[in-house]
Order: C-alpha cells, then sequence, then structure tokens
C-alpha cells in the first residue's frame, strides 16, 4: 500500500531521537508488529531513497472535523543518522509524506502462556512498543533495555503504562544496571520458562549475543534486523543476510525486507 | 483526439506502450504486483539469469549517492532451472511481455542459456547482459571490446530464434564501435546505458562504504550521460535502441524517446516508487494527448539540433 500522510506531530523525546505521529489509511490497522514502513523524505531526488521505519505505534484519534469521525494514525520513533533523518527532524504538523507500506513479516506471538522477553537496543525499541501492546493483552511481558547511556533508553514509561515490567541497563550506568543488557537478560534466562519467547531488535552485535544466549537456554528467539534496502519488496536484493543453509555454492541469502524484518533466531547464519 | 496509439515494436515484441522495467530493479514481476497493473505496462525484464544460482556479492551492496545510488549487488539470482519451475508459471498468467536478461560466466554459458529459453513459450525475447559492472567474469568483459561482444553475440545468435536485445555498458571510450559490433553480430536491438561504475568512501572508517569497493551508478545522476549515449547511438545503427538511465517521469522518458529509443526502461525509480512505471506510461499518453500527437512513433529520434 502506499499513501499520503499528514504528519500530526514530530517531538524531540531524547536528544538526537524523534517520535513522530503521522495520519494513516485505516487498513494500516491490520498490519502486525515488527513491519515496517518505507518514508519518503521529500519529493526532491536528495535524498534519493526512501528511509525503513519499524511502526512503532498505531491508533485512532478524533479529528477536529465532526463529519470525519476518527481517523487512524501511525507513530515512528526514529534517531537522527543523517541526511534523511535530518530532514525528517525538521517537518512539522501539516507536512506531507509520502508512505510505503505496511511492509514485510512480522513478530509471531507464541504461546500466550509463556513469558514475552522484548530486547531492545537504542532505537531498536521502536518496534517493540507496538509488540508490547499486542502481547500484554494475554501475556506477561517483561522488557530489557539497552544503550550507551541514559539518553540511548527511549520512551520507558510507555511501555510502563501497559504494566510491562522493565528492566535498564546502560553502558555508563547513568540509568539502570551497568553493563550490556545482555548480562541483564541472561540472569532472568536462568529462571525463565521453557516456553518464553524473546523478541529482540537492536544493533546486530546485540542480537547475535541475544541469539546466542537464546540457544544455550534453549528458548525462541525472534530477531528484528535492520538493512540498508532500496526498495522495500525484494526487488533490489541490497538488504540480504544468510540464512543458516548459506555458501558460496548453494546460496541461502534472506531479504530483510520481505523474508523479514523479523526472522527465527535458528533460521541466520551467524558468522 | 481519443487515444494515441502508444504501441511500439520491438524485434517483433510488441509494446502496448514503450515503458519496461529494467533488470534487477523490477524481481521476476511478481513482487511489484500489489502496487501496478502489470498489464498496463509495455514489457518486463527479468532480474539477470545465469546457468547455477549465484549468490552474488557481500553486504553491503547498496549506498546512496547525491542524485543516484551504487549497487553491487553481483547479479544474485536463482538460476535458469527454478527459474523455469518457480517463476515461468507466475509470467505466463499476465499477458505483458516477458524478456528475460541473461548473463554467463563463460562464453559457452551465454550459448547454453540462449538455447534453453529458447524453448519456452513465455519468454518473449532476451536482452543479453554484457555490462554488469559488479562481477569479475563474464558481465562487462564482454561489454567493453568490441571483439568480444561481437563473439557473445553472435554465438548467442546462433542458439536462439528469439528477439535478441544486447544491453551496453556507458563504461567505454566509444558506445558507438560497441553498438555497431554488437547489430553486425545480430543483435535485434540494443538497450542503453546499464550503470556507471562508481565508488563511495566513508571518511569516518577511511574505508570504501560497499563490500565490493566499487558499484554500479544509476538514477537521475546518470540521465546526461544516458541521453548522450542514447542519441549517439540511435544516429548510428539502424535496429531500435532502448533507453535507459535515471529516468524517474514521463518528461524523462519523452526526452530519452527524442533522442532516438523506441522505448525506455524504468530502473532506480522502482525502488522509491513501486508503481512508476505505471505512472510514467500514463504521463506518456497525457503529453500525447495535450500536444496532438496521433502516434508516439512521431516522437521518436524527432529531436532538432539545428539552431
Amino acid at each position: 500500500m502506499q499513501f499520503k500522510s499528514m504528519v500530526l506531530s514530530n517531538v524531540e523525546v531524547s536528544p538526537s531521537y524523534f517520535r513522530m505521529r503521522m495520519t494513516a489509511p485505516p487498513t494500516i490497522g491490520s498490519s502486525c508488529p515488527g513491519q515496517f514502513v518505507m518514508v519518503k523524505v521529500n519529493p526532491a531526488i536528495d535524498p534519493l531513497l526512501r528511509r525503513p521505519f519499524g511502526v512503532f505505534d498505531l491508533g485512532t484519534f478524533e479529528t477536529e472535523f465532526t463529519d470525519c469521525g476518527r481517523q487512524t494514525y501511525l507513530e515512528i520513533l526514529y534517531k537522527v543518522v543523517g541526511k534523511g533523518t535530518a530532514m525528517l527532524s525538521t517537518l512539522h504538523h501539516g507536512d506531507h509524506l509520502d508512505i510505503l507500506g505496511p511492509l514485510g513479516k512480522g513478530f509471531t506471538p507464541g504461546d500466550p502462556a509463556g513469558e514475552k522477553l522484548l530486547v531492545g537496543g537504542g532505537v531498536g525499541l521502536a518496534p517493540l512498543y507496538y509488540l508490547a501492546k499486542e502481547l500484554v493483552r494475554e501475556s506477561r511481558v517483561h522488557l530489557f533495555a539497552g544503550g550507551r547511556n541514559k539518553e540511548d533508553i527511549l520512551c520507558i514509561t510507555e511501555f510502563d503504562r501497559l504494566g510491562v515490567e522493565t528492566y535498564v541497563a546502560t553502558d555508563d550506568g547513568t540509568l539502570g544496571a551497568q553493563g550490556l543488557v545482555t548480562e541483564v537478560l541472561e540472569q532472568h534466562l536462568s529462571r525463565a520458562g521453557a516456553n518464553a519467547t524473546i523478541y529482540a531488535c537492536g544493533p546486530t552485535p546485540m542480537l547475535k549475543a541475544v541469539a546466542f544466549l537464546a540457544e544455550k537456554y534453549g528458548i525462541a528467539c525472534q530477531v528484528s534486523l535492520e538493512g540498508y534496502m532500496a526498495c522495500g519488496v525484494g526487488a533490489c536484493l541490497g538488504c540480504v543476510v544468510q540464512g543458516k543453509d548459506h555458501s558460496e555454492t548453494t546460496p541461502d541469502y534472506r531479504c530483510v525486507c520481505k523474508d523479514g524484518p523479523v526472522f527465527d533466531q535458528a533460521d541466520l547464519l551467524w558468522s | 483526439m481519443t487515444h494515441p496509439n502508444l504501441s511500439v515494436d520491438i524485434a517483433g515484441i510488441k509494446l502496448r506502450n514503450p515503458v519496461m522495467t529494467a533488470s534487477g530493479t523490477f524481481g521476476y514481476g511478481s513482487e511489484f504486483a500489489p502496487y501496478l497493473d502489470l498489464e498496463k505496462i509495455g514489457a518486463i525484464i527479468t532480474k539477470g539469469l545465469s546457468i547455477k544460482p549465484k549468490a552474488g556479492n557481500p553486504t553491503p551492496r547498496i549506498v546512496e549517492t547525491p542524485g543516484g545510488m551504487l549497487n553491487a549487488i553481483g547479479l544474485q539470482n536463482v538460476g535458469i532451472d527454478t527459474f523455469i519451475g518457480e517463476k515461468v508459471p507466475y509470467l505466463r498468467k499476465i499477458s505483458t511481455p516477458v524478456i528475460v536478461n541473461l548473463y554467463g560466466n563463460s562464453l559457452e554459458e551465454y550459448g547454453e542459456l540462449a538455447s534453453r529459453l529458447d524453448g519456452i513459450a513465455e519468454v518473449a525475447g532476451i536482452e543479453v547482459n554484457i555490462s554488469c559492472p559488479n562481477v569479475k567474469q563474464g558481465g562487462i568483459v564482454f561489454g567493453t571490446d568490441p571483439k568480444a561482444a561481437f563473439e557473445v553475440v553472435d554465438l548467442v545468435r546462433k542458439n536462439t530464434g528469439k528477439p535478441m536485445i544486447v544491453k551496453l555498458s556507458p563504461n567505454v571510450t566509444d558506445v558507438v564501435v560497441m553498438a555497431k559490433s554488437c547489430v553486425d553480430a545480430g543483435a535485434d536491438a540494443l538497450s542503453l546505458i546499464n550503470t556507471l561504475t562508481g565508488m563511495a568512501i566513508d571518511l569516518k572508517s577511511r574505508r570504501p562504504i560497499l563490500a565490493n569497493i566499487t558499484g554500479g551508478l544509476s538514477g537521475p545522476a546518470i540521465k546526461p550521460v544516458a541521453l548522450r549515449m542514447v542519441w549517439q547511438v540511435a544516429r548510428a545503427v539502424t535496429v531500435p535502441v532502448i533507453g535507459i538511465g535515471g529516468i524517474m517521469t514521463a518528461v524523462d522518458a519523452l526526452e530519452f524517446i527524442l533522442a532516438g529509443a523506441t522505448a525506455v526502461q524504468i530502473g532506480t525509480a522502482n525502488f522509491l516508487d513501486p508503481s512508476a512505471a505505471e505512472t510514467i506510461a500514463a504521463g506518456i499518453e497525457t503529453y500525447l494527448v495535450e500536444n496532438g500527437i496521433a502516434d508516439i512513433r512521431e516522437l521518436i529520434g524527432a529531436l532538432k539540433t539545428d539552431r
């Protein structure tokens, strides 16, 4: 689906991290947590490509026009890392965007009886909020949030409000425990039930460490990957990662955009 | 005026309009079906196909540059057996002509691919890739030497009765020499240009951004180069020329047609807007209606160069 959207708000929630709310067609409500959208940050040719963002939240709001009734909105949480995101951060209420999505395969909820362990590194928290909202309906949800410092720990109060039990770790100890989020996760894993599921999103080294822990404790683990992509629909083959059966003679490449961004960690080759 | 005639003929392949999708930017067709009506575009050119499945290059494979992008995918593809088994059945369902882009590691592989595709009814024609800048063997090795190009095109010609398009590289001193060599060897049409070899550097790490170090530049940044080469080649050969290079809008496409292109291919624009090819075809029709032109063929090569 491709749609024109209007920015409703664009707020800096922590230095260089923004949360943008924008209008979306009602059909976006059928998307599942973990899917993403491709946003054209301006109509010009520089920057040329769309930017992918995980869906942070979806909802409806009452419009000021009585005949319009309730309108659907979409939220993204993003970090300013380059030209495209810098331009995005300057947009205001009333500005327009061209959006493609929802795209890709999202998270699978799994057994409701099992504990849900969400692990987010920095802006990797983005797709986990929408996931948490869905999971708390039926399951006990824990969030493990990691970052370099307290400014990398985003929107924790929103997770709190959902009733999610949160654990924080920062490299410099400015918030939560000092150290890696995976260390905090491991303390929990040693007593987690076998039917628990891990859902992780963040930098690749963190995902690799989480995948290793999932193997070690025999716990199901889904990871949401980031990829440098041009199209978002599986055509350009720019964002591929190696699947578990990959070799030079038997290529097993998976597109982050189409086969993911969410994968079962056991399906990937973690070199 | 009612509906102007947009149809063109490329070496016997009848296109309802002159807008095709470029190889490597449109998958095998089905990827884009949710976003545009495949029946509204002129032709689909599928991802470069080799005999065996090809893994492609390590990542990062893509980087954005001002007005363009560099790619070093390295011709990752499913190989001809999977293509025939899994992709052809879908292509059977659409009436739009499907042209298969093919590529070999050796002269013999080009011949074998052409011969195997010759028997497949769903394949309307082939596009011989002698211009990929991202693979060590084959590809551009054949596309930068007029003698080598002649040999490969001649061999493919002997192995196929289907219309044969040869895709040329801009990474040569004289594109007209290459074009003539391919036509002499039996090419029914020429498509140009493939990407320009380029690179991008990360100042922080002081390393090339692409794992392959260099990649192929595409997008609006290359349009003036492509337009010039299409104009030069279209004047020098009698076979149809297909223009490719940074076409984002109907205006861009019409410029290529004026320069001598019988049809155009949409590449990078598909990534930004998966419905680009359909939008551009509609835009060409609007231009013809608004300017009272009854037939697109009136515009082909109609560029005025006198002052």
